[in-house]
């Protein structure tokens, strides 16, 4: 019956997206048939021996077809966006890095207000924990590379535009082709070595870059390398230490942040690519969602002593594609997972299955932060988050002799063990060398934490 | 001095949390004016209340924190020498990385 059950959803997932690939291809050749139609009746007019140019029987001196002008009548009737505005607009070619919480609004909005040519670059799938900020993907798509769903989105809003599909990371050996090829850059990143990388690519290449940043309940938002303004590296010339550098899948946010951030991203690239407007550029808009408070900050001009954009930068392109941005922001971007203990002080998560099977006599310390631990957490363990161990060592001791007091067996000279975990296995790890150091001698560690208990023990343990 | 101090960008978790302090800040002995590097050392002795080291580095901010004096870069007005006049409004932000 279960199995049963999986089939049909497999089945179903599998019919859902062959249905969006569908419904994309359909947009595309009605697309193509209505250019196919206009151009026909255009042939038809001048073969009829009709002398009168069709621009001008139309009055189509902008070159717009009539679906076009339909399509984006409510811009064309801005006085301050117009025609003009529109006809740059469709001219102009933009490069959206990353869809996810920032691109995915900042691609719809592109999309759908008819810039020429869009790119999509991104190397990750669609997950489920994704779904509540990245709005362009759809469920079919999960487990689907995200450039592919934020694509199959982007046609169905407008097949009339060109779109470019990248779905491979961003690389120093990639990035000059790649950015070369548009007009205007979409920093939609989610990381610090990606950020100095485009920025530096873009001063390379004369590229103005629109950026956006957001997590918890803040955003960011400027425009980078924009007619003399200052680059990434003007502003933090030096990275931050990997301690300030949060994740959203480490530290949370709320989807609609990046959602406005992203708009607003859209909304600086619009203005650049049609050419209307005062860029955000030497200025900076911060964004507290909590307080609804949106400032908008005077930021430094370029930098003369920039390493990159300064008077005296002798930054080139060969240097770039040396450039190790991993390694200069101290951020590395696929994490070997960390190892700090010998082999003894570790078990895994299916030794500890067995340990809880054996009913052996232990303490499950879980080191997470405490609002880690309310959204799910293993029976019977103790919550102590690993900043503040130090100042609750007694907890821990009174446990351990609550065990060893509890026993029946009090002939026993064994003492309780002491396991620890964490998310993933990392803080354990710290928690244990640290315990160690302090004499709980027994402290061991689960090897990758609640994840593999998830994957190796129970598949029905809730993951996050 | 009456100043307004704002922290953002994650360096609020500093100072308990609170992103907006009220304070009255003395003008240090002997001196006629309030520069911003008298005021970071305020800032570090009496807002920061754990890990100091994500705010200072050296005898300035670390890197990665913006600091904007009347929502204007410190780097415009002159950064540790910054003259803080009654009723002015300083942030500290950090900037993000995330999407
Ligand atoms: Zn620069």
């Amino acid at each position: 019956m279960e199995a049963n059950g999986g089939e049909i959803v497999r089945e179903l997932k599998e019919l859902k997206l062959q249905k969006a690939e569908i419904e994309q291809r359909i947009s595309a050749l009605e697309a193509k048939l209505h250019e196919t139609t206009a151009a026909v009746e255009r042939c038809d007019a001048v073969s009829n021996g009709c002398s009168v140019p069709t621009e001008i029987e139309h009055g189509l001196e902008h070159g717009m077809s009539p679906d076009q002008i339909y399509r984006y009548s409510r811009q064309l009737l801005l006085p301050s966006f117009g025609v003009e505005g529109q006809s740059n607009l469709l001219k102009s070619s933009v490069l959206v890095i990353g869809a996810g919480g920032l691109g995915s609004p900042a691609l719809l909005y592109l999309a759908a207000c008819g810039v020429g040519r869009l790119g999509i670059i991104d190397h990750d799938v669609v997950e489920l924990n994704n779904m509540h900020r990245q709005v362009i993907h759809t469920e079919a798509f999960i487990g689907h590379p995200k450039v592919k769903s934020a694509a199959t989105a982007c046609r169905s809003i407008n097949s009339t535009i060109k779109i470019d599909e990248y779905v491979e990371a961003l690389r120093t050996s990639n990035a000059l082709e790649i950015l070369s090829q548009y007009d205007i850059i979409v920093d939609a990143t989610d990381n610090p070595p990606s950020r100095y990388m485009i920025s530096d690519c873009c001063v390379l290449l004369g590229k103005p870059l629109v950026s956006g940043a957001a997590l918890g309940m803040e955003g960011q938002l400027t425009v980078y390398n924009h007619k003399g303004g200052p680059c990434y590296r003007c502003l933090f010339p030096t990275p931050p230490p990997t301690t300030a550098c949060q994740r959203c899948s480490d530290s949370g946010v709320l989807g609609v942040v990046p959602g406005a951030i992203g708009c607003l991203q859209a909304l600086e690239t619009i203005k650049l690519a049609s050419m209307v407007g005062e860029p955000l550029s030497e200025r900076m808009l911060l964004f507290d969602a909590l307080s609804a408070r949106i400032r908008i900050v005077k930021i430094r001009g370029r930098s003369a002593q920039c390493t990159v954009c300064g008077d005296n930068s002798s930054f080139n392109k060969q240097q770039f594609k040396d450039f190790d941005y991993e390694e200069f922001t101290q951020f590395p971007l696929s994490a070997d997972p960390l190892n700090l203990l010998p082999a003894e002080s570790r078990i895994s998560s299916k030794e500890f299955k067995e340990i809880l099977q054996k009913k052996e006599r232990h303490v499950l310390l879980d080191v997470r932060p405490s609002h880690h631990y309310k959204i799910v957490s293993l029976p019977d363990s103790l919550n102590i988050p690993l900043a503040n161990l130090e100042a609750r060592l007694n907890e821990l001791t009174s446990a351990l002799k609550e065990k060893e007091y509890g026993c029946v067996n009090t002939g026993s000279s064994t003492n309780a063990s002491l396991y620890v975990v964490c998310r993933r296995g990392n803080d354990s790890q710290r928690a244990v060398q640290y315990l160690r150091d302090w004499g709980f001698s027994s402290a061991k560690d689960i090897i990758g934490g609640l994840e593999a208990w998830t994957a190796d023990v129970n598949p029905n343990f809730p993951s996050y | 001095m009456q100043l307004t101090l704002e922290f953002g960008g994650g360096l609020e978790l500093l100072c308990d949390s609170q992103k907006i302090h009220k304070v009255n800040v003395d003008l240090p002995n002997g001196e006629d004016d309030l520069t911003m590097k008298h005021l970071l050392t305020w800032v570090r002795t009496n807002l920061i209340k754990e890990r100091p080291e994500m705010f200072i580095k050296g005898d300035t901010v670390r890197p990665g924190v913006l600091v904007l004096v009347n929502d204007c870069d410190w780097e415009l007005s002159g950064q540790l020498e910054t003259t803080i006049q009654e009723k002015d409004v300083i942030v500290f932000i950090s900037t993000l990385h995330g999407g």
